[in-house]
């Protein structure tokens, strides 16, 4: 019997020849992550170890992401913590603001994170590195201060199920809609404990960001990881950014998966997961007409410049609605700067939007776009529990950015196609 | 060891921002957590929570984000245990990893009502339900988990290993 790609890479980093699900196995890690919100309770357990360093000063990423540029003083003491650690430890990869970027849209980009890479993250998206191949899954602060110590870490192999997207995508559906369909469909426990391999021809056919975009939500469906095996447009990706040597991994033609679920890509309409769970996804068409009070253009699952160059693409020469506010984030410093230069930016203010330095910011009700109460958003984000994006009265739907640069200029859900078509 | 409390019960998939909000996540102060513990779920339950309550609730208990502020606010609430159908993966981790316990059992996360007491062995990982009565048995912890726990967490875990 095969190994899947993710049996594969543990069982390499865990120095077997092979390695079942429900087996525990420790790890090697190639990378350990945190952000200013993880960070300083990992701090705070790995001092209580009394260590002079950490295992690879380069091995460990620090982003200071959700609450930055510091929303209030209790912020800037978390990232004053963080800050203080990484100069004594001498941790290379500290991204402070000016620097940073959302963390998931900033590790592959960087070149940070690699195929057949296995690595821990004190962020549930961390499983978004799966896109390129990689074993990449979130721990909590705990785990994170014991990886940044031994630089291994202890996990239960995963069983895998497989979801092969048959087919061509219809115009205006991406990584989002699919994602977002395949969580309707097995409901946000429907992985739990698993890895979702993603393939098939759309999947082929998908850019890395959109792979990107699919692998973030993994956790949405309560999975351990997702992953994307690697082909040309993974190696395309990275060449010219690793930092290091990687060796990628395939499955074995006769691997075992615990469940295989197949989508003709081409029934996938444009899709919008309604209050306060992702598995409430719907065509846009059944959600048309709902008014709404502010849209969210960033996040990890979005925040990438094929996401804003879509998202322009509806807004070049519109107006969104003045009923509503327009909120675009772009996901990191380089992101921004591409944006600019190709004259996006340019696009979004002249629409109305606000445009922001790289946060997670609304994401998680932290700052820059708080909702009030029977207030409604759509956000290209990835979740949307009761009182994600400030009150617990508010509500949140998600889609892509094409419905969410669509509705925004309408100022109620729309499909793309409508507005285009004008 | 035997834990016996009152039972405070929830529903299916509460995630990490109800058990604590991410506006309360610019510190790391336990006691502060504890304070919004489970607030945009129950606003009352900080409050009223006493020490040694049990937390019950149905499938998929602390899904969402990876924040340990999860469990931490929980324990530091005073709760000496969450039973719940099942656990979402990176809770269950953070909760062995800080010392909170925590028991898989639908059968009981389906019997205990709030207001109930319950008596829980954790070693045996057993649930008996002491107001309408009804005995309950959990999955219990792989070993391997039993050592963490037994060496007092993952940190002292860690400092046996590079002692
Ligand atoms: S953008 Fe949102 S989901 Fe992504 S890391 Fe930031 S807070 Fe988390």
């Amino acid at each position: 019997m095969g190994m899947t790609i993710t049996e594969k890479i543990l069982a390499d980093h865990a120095d077997r020849g092979r390695v079942a699900p429900g087996e525990l196995v420790n790890c090697r890690l190639d990378l350990v992550l945190a952000n200013d919100i993880t960070a300083p309770m990992a701090v705070q357990e790995f001092r209580k170890l009394g260590l002079k360093k950490v295992y690879d000063p380069g091995r460990v990423v620090l982003v200071m992401d959700h609450f930055t540029p510091n929303k209030d003083i209790k912020s800037a003491e978390q990232c004053l913590t963080v800050r203080e650690f990484a100069r004594e430890f001498g941790i290379v990869n500290y991204f402070d603001v000016g620097a940073m970027g959302i963390e998931h849209c900033l590790l592959p980009e960087q070149g940070l994170v690699l195929p057949g890479d296995c690595m821990i993250g004190a962020d549930s998206h961390t499983c978004t590195y799966g896109a390129l191949g990689a074993f990449a899954t979130g721990v909590g602060s705990t785990d994170l201060a014991a990886g940044m110590a031994l630089g291994e870490c202890w996990f239960k192999v995963p069983e895998s199920m497989k979801f092969v997207f048959h087919g061509q995508l219809r115009p205006w559906v991406g990584g989002k809609d699919l994602i977002l369909y395949t969580i309707g469909r097995i409901g946000v426990e429907g992985a739990r404990y698993r890895a979702m391999e993603f393939t098939g021809e759309a999947i082929g056919a998908l850019s890395v960001e959109g792979r990107l975009t699919m692998c973030n939500m993994a956790v949405e469906a309560g999975a351990k990881n997702g992953i994307v095996p690697p082909d040309e447009k993974t190696h395309a990706y990275v060449a010219g950014r690793a930092r290091r040597p990687y060796q990628a991994f395939a499955g074995d033609p006769d691997a075992a998966y615990i469940a295989v679920h197949e989508y003709e890509a081409g029934q996938i309409e444009p899709q919008v997961a309604f209050p306060h769970l992702p598995e409430n996804s719907r065509p846009v068409s059944e959600a048309a007409g709902i008014a709404i009070d502010q849209v969210v253009i960033g996040s990890c699952t979005n925040g990438r410049l094929e996401d804003l160059r879509i998202a322009a693409g509806i807004l070049e020469g519109r107006k969104a609605s003045n009923k509503l506010r327009l909120i675009v984030i772009p996901g990191t410093q380089e992101i921004y700067l591409q944006a600019m230069r190709e004259g996006l930016l340019e696009t979004f203010v002249e629409a109305g939007a606000a445009v922001s330095t790289p946060t997670c910011g609304p994401c998680l009700g932290g700052h820059m776009g708080i909702l009030a109460h029977g207030e409604k958003a759509l956000a290209t984000t990835n979740r949307n529990f009761v009182g994600r994006m400030g009150s617990p009265e508010s509500e949140v739907y998600l889609a892509g950015p094409a419905v969410a640069a669509a509705s925004a200029i309408t100022g109620f859900i729309t499909h793309p196609e409508e507005v285009v078509k004008q | 060891m035997i834990i016996t409390g009152r039972v405070w019960k929830f529903g299916n998939d509460v995630d990490t921002d109800l058990i604590i909000p991410a506006r309360y996540l610019n510190t790391t102060d336990p006691l502060e957590l504890a304070s919004h513990c489970m607030e945009d779920a129950d606003k009352s339950f900080a409050g009223r929570v006493q020490p040694g309550d049990i937390i019950v609730a149905g499938r998929n208990f602390g899904c969402g984000s990876s924040r340990e502020h999860a469990p931490v606010a929980i324990k530091n609430a005073g709760v000496a245990c969450v039973i719940a159908g099942s656990f979402a993966r990176i809770f269950y981790r953070n909760a062995v990893n800080i010392g909170l316990p925590i028991l898989e059992c639908e059968a009981a996360a389906a019997a205990l009502q709030s207001g109930d007491t319950a008596e829980i062995d954790l070693t045996a990982g057993s649930v008996k339900n002491l107001t309408s009565p009804g005995t309950y048995q959990a999955i219990p912890f792989p070993s391997f988990m039993q050592q963490i726990i037994e060496a007092g967490g993952l940190i002292n875990y860690v400092k046996q290993r590079l002692a």
